[in-house]
């Protein structure tokens, strides 16, 4: 081959390439795409039949039920606006706790979130930023004591 | 006052790199020849003084000096020793200083060891890694200086956050930072060649060290911190497909990319601004991972506390450098032609294709990457780009990728015969297949038709690497570092595949509530619940479980996972415990206690097979790049300028 059509070879092969990847990608991210929402998002959603999310936002004071010796527990995820009873059976992370801010990803049924997953995150001062947003716009920008607000004195692992 | 000294050298280290810089770029351009040495004495001033700095912080972190802002944040007294020096990187602003530290360090082991190239041409490479230096000092002392000190000073450290009090992180950061930024070194090269307007072999020869040894250190990195989450976080999984762990896997892609595309500019000359774009895109991701990881636009575990200031400071020095790199290559790039050719089956077209191949694949994960970060910018329903996505895509460039590779080692240059290997090949993609259908059947009872293709490809693999070596031992022919180098590197690869296959397709995961003398199945594993008890550590105190691990009514192992509180911080933190063969690992991690009597616990059980040779092939291909570094023909103290004759010798070596 010469130089040109080698080229011309090596260019159409990218384009080709990138081409074929985007496309794919994009049809891959129609199927896998996961909506963040909040309790409140919930009451403007149309049809959640079949749908998973990620549910966003903190777990009520003193809402954490679960039954003696059983491995399936309720709570109730609040934006402080609305709220919505969360089923899960499993492990919890470390820093699930009461009035902290936490992730969910299921679906809903009848009303209620079924739980495939939960994840807190790791530092007790940390809520995740969707969170503290979605808070911040329903709740007039104040925010409860106890979570946000205090990235200075959290200790972030230094990874990439 | 020796922290302030600290501070001080940093100041003078960043004053030494901006004359490193412009001395650097000067003296080559006048060609003036003690500019170019004020340059590299530059350099040096600015390693001594960066060293400094990195070791008063380091001072002050075993002295526990509370007043120091960063160490009251990051340790505290009852840390161990060992952790209390880790604990130097263990936040956002000692792992800058960390990463300028390592990029000074290469810098000053690029100008002193790269012998072949002219002296004009080195004095540019320490200019660039000089601006890039300024970059990176400016950033640390405008946005986190580590230095800042506490008034008044904290009675104790707010401690070390307790994930990272962990041997694996000892070494990761700084393994990944050596990875990371060993990127600079390709990209300085490819400035420094566009600025000169020539590129040559003995260029591509000079930089494939140093793109071998940084891609090792980035391998070994990733492979690190997916060891780390694997058994500290206890999820269970290896690789996330978290967008930090995406930050630091594109340069890896890229880097992989650069390695095989720079052998075929030493080689054959050709490839060569194809070369230089690689060169600048694997910095450019590193970079970019920084900005991901650092700016807080991303919610990971790496990544808590945010700074917008920090984010739109490494976003100019990226639009900066990549921008700066980027123009200089359009202005330049056409001076870089190459006029031989080469047939469509030859080893440069294998290695096109291997290219465009890891170049798809980077894109994917860029996309999965930024594409929710566009979402939200666009103020659009947040998304979030999970692992399935992942786990359809990235497969799709990396199976044809894997299958041309087990042909494309054995085509030669520019017209490849490949019937001298057409026999070998065949039989072993039968002796493959067999295997990949026999391993499910016996090893794991159930045979899913993508566990087969993988083992089955990995056996191929494995296999076609290892038919070059056994020929020249065969033939007696000796065996070179760089034959041998890809070779182990390629059977890393087969491993890598053969270990994600088994791990993925026969994992088995249960979350169950034990009680004392409680049994519970876990695949052909039976695990007992014995007891619960108090246990103390030097900084935490913790309920440890013992249960016992049964085969066939055999007991194989006790384990003894624990869930810790941190006195400090007041966190609980699990700690599983693992079984772990070398085919085979069974982990117990507790959850929270169910009853009231507090005896009952909740617990994840979780069987992983063959996972080690995930980590392990990793850590084979990054030995397989270090051995090829050791071939002779990058020791030779050549002549400062090529000449045609020695690269054409070396082209007919071989690889």
């Amino acid at each position: 081959m010469t130089t040109r059509q080698r080229r011309m070879v090596f260019v159409a092969l990218i384009v080709l390439a990138a081409g074929g990847a985007v496309a794919l990608a994009l049809q891959a991210f129609q199927e896998n795409l996961l909506y963040f929402i909040t309790p409140s998002d919930l009451l403007v959603e149309k049809s959640t039949a079949g749908k998973s999310y990620r549910l966003g936002g903190m777990v009520k004071q003193g809402s954490v039920q679960r039954a003696e010796g059983s491995m399936s527990m309720q709570f109730v995820v609040t934006d402080l606006e609305h709220e919505l009873p969360v089923t899960y059976t499993g492990v919890v992370p470390d820093l699930f706790r009461e009035g902290q801010g936490v992730i969910a990803r299921g679906k809903i049924v009848d009303g209620t979130f079924v739980a495939e997953e939960v994840l807190a995150k790791h530092d007790e001062k940390y809520m995740p930023p969707e969170v503290a947003e979605k808070l911040k716009a329903t709740h007039g920008g104040t925010l409860p004591t106890n979570s946000q607000a205090s990235g200075a004195s959290s200790s972030p692992p230094a990874t990439m | 006052m020796i922290v302030e000294l600290g501070h001080f050298a940093l100041v003078l280290a960043l004053c030494l790199a901006a004359m490193q810089s412009y001395f650097g770029l000067a003296g080559a351009h006048t060609q003036r020849a003690q500019w170019m040495a004020v340059a590299r004495s530059a350099l040096v001033g600015q390693f001594v003084f960066t060293v400094l700095a990195f070791g008063i912080l380091v001072y002050a972190f075993e002295r526990s000096d509370f007043s120091v802002r960063y160490v009251a944040m990051t340790s505290s007294s009852a840390l161990p020793a060992i952790y209390k020096f880790t604990a130097v990187w263990g936040a956002h602003e000692g792992s800058m200083l960390l990463w300028l530290l390592v990029l000074a360090l290469w810098s000053v082991a690029v100008a002193f060891f790269t012998k072949a190239m002219p002296e004009s041409f080195l004095s540019r490479v320490i200019a660039v890694l000089g601006v890039v230096s300024i970059g990176v000092n400016l950033f640390i002392l405008w946005t986190s200086n580590p230095f800042e000190r506490l008034v008044p000073a904290a009675v104790d450290g707010n401690d070390l956050n307790p994930l990272l009090q962990d041997p694996g992180f000892v070494m990761h950061p700084p393994m990944l930072y050596f990875g990371y930024v060993g990127m600079a070194i390709p990209f300085a090269f490819a400035v420094a060649a566009l600025l000169e307007g020539k590129l040559d072999t003995v260029w591509a020869r000079s930089l494939r060290p140093w793109t071998n040894i940084a891609w090792a250190f980035l391998t070994v990195g990733i492979t690190l911190g997916s060891w780390w989450a694997y058994y500290e976080l206890g999820w269970g999984g290896w690789w996330f497909w978290d967008p930090v762990e995406n930050s630091s896997f594109m340069p890896w892609l890229v880097g992989t990319a650069l390695i095989h595309s720079l052998a075929v500019t030493e080689k054959r000359g050709l490839f060569k601004s194809w070369t230089l774009l690689l060169s600048i895109f694997a910095f450019s991701l590193s970079l970019l991972g920084t900005f991901l990881v650092r700016s807080g636009v991303l919610v990971s575990v790496h990544s808590f506390a945010s700074d917008p200031k920090r984010g739109v400071f490494i976003l100019m020095l990226l639009a900066l450098c990549i921008g700066g790199a980027l123009l200089l290559y359009a202005w330049r790039a056409s001076r870089f032609r190459s006029d031989v050719g080469f047939a469509m089956v030859s080893r440069e077209s294998f290695l096109l294709f291997n290219n465009a191949l890891l170049i798809v694949a980077t894109l994917i994960v860029l996309i999965g990457t930024l594409f929710p970060l566009f979402i939200d910018a666009l103020d659009l329903p947040k998304v979030s780009v999970g692992e399935p996505f992942y786990n359809l895509m990235f497969p799709l460039p990396m199976l044809p990728m894997l299958l041309l590779l087990a042909v494309g080692m054995h085509a030669g240059w520019k017209r490849a015969d490949l019937s001298m290997v057409r026999k070998p090949l065949l039989i072993g993609a039968v002796i493959a297949v067999i295997i990949g259908i026999a391993i499910p059947l016996t090893g794991y009872g159930k045979a899913p038709l993508m566990t087969c293709v993988g083992i089955s490809i990995a056996a191929w693999l494995a296999f076609s690497a290892l038919i070059e070596p056994f020929n020249r031992i065969r033939r007696g022919h000796s065996l070179s570092p760089s034959v041998l180098g890809m070779s182990i590197a390629h059977l890393g690869v087969a491993l890598f595949v053969l270990g994600v296959t088994i791990a993925k397709s026969y994992t088995a995961d249960r979350d169950t509530a034990l009680s004392p003398g409680s049994t519970a199945q876990l695949g052909q594993y039976e695990l007992t619940f014995v007891n619960v008890k108090d246990v103390e550590g030097p900084n935490y105190t913790a309920a440890e479980a013992e249960v016992v691990v049964k085969e066939g009514g055999k007991v194989i192992a006790t384990l003894h996972p624990q869930k810790r509180i941190y006195r400090v911080q007041k966190n609980p933190m699990t700690e599983s415990d693992f079984l772990a063969d070398w085919n085979r690992h069974i982990s117990v991690a507790m959850g929270e206690p169910l009853g009231r009597e507090g005896d009952t616990w909740s617990m994840r059980l979780q069987y992983r097979p063959l996972v080690r040779f995930v980590w392990m092939g990793a850590l084979i291909m990054a030995l397989g790049g270090i051995i090829a570094v050791f071939d002779k023909r990058y020791r030779t103290v050549a002549a400062k300028q090529s000449s045609p004759v020695t690269a054409q010798a070396a082209a007919k070596q071989g690889v």
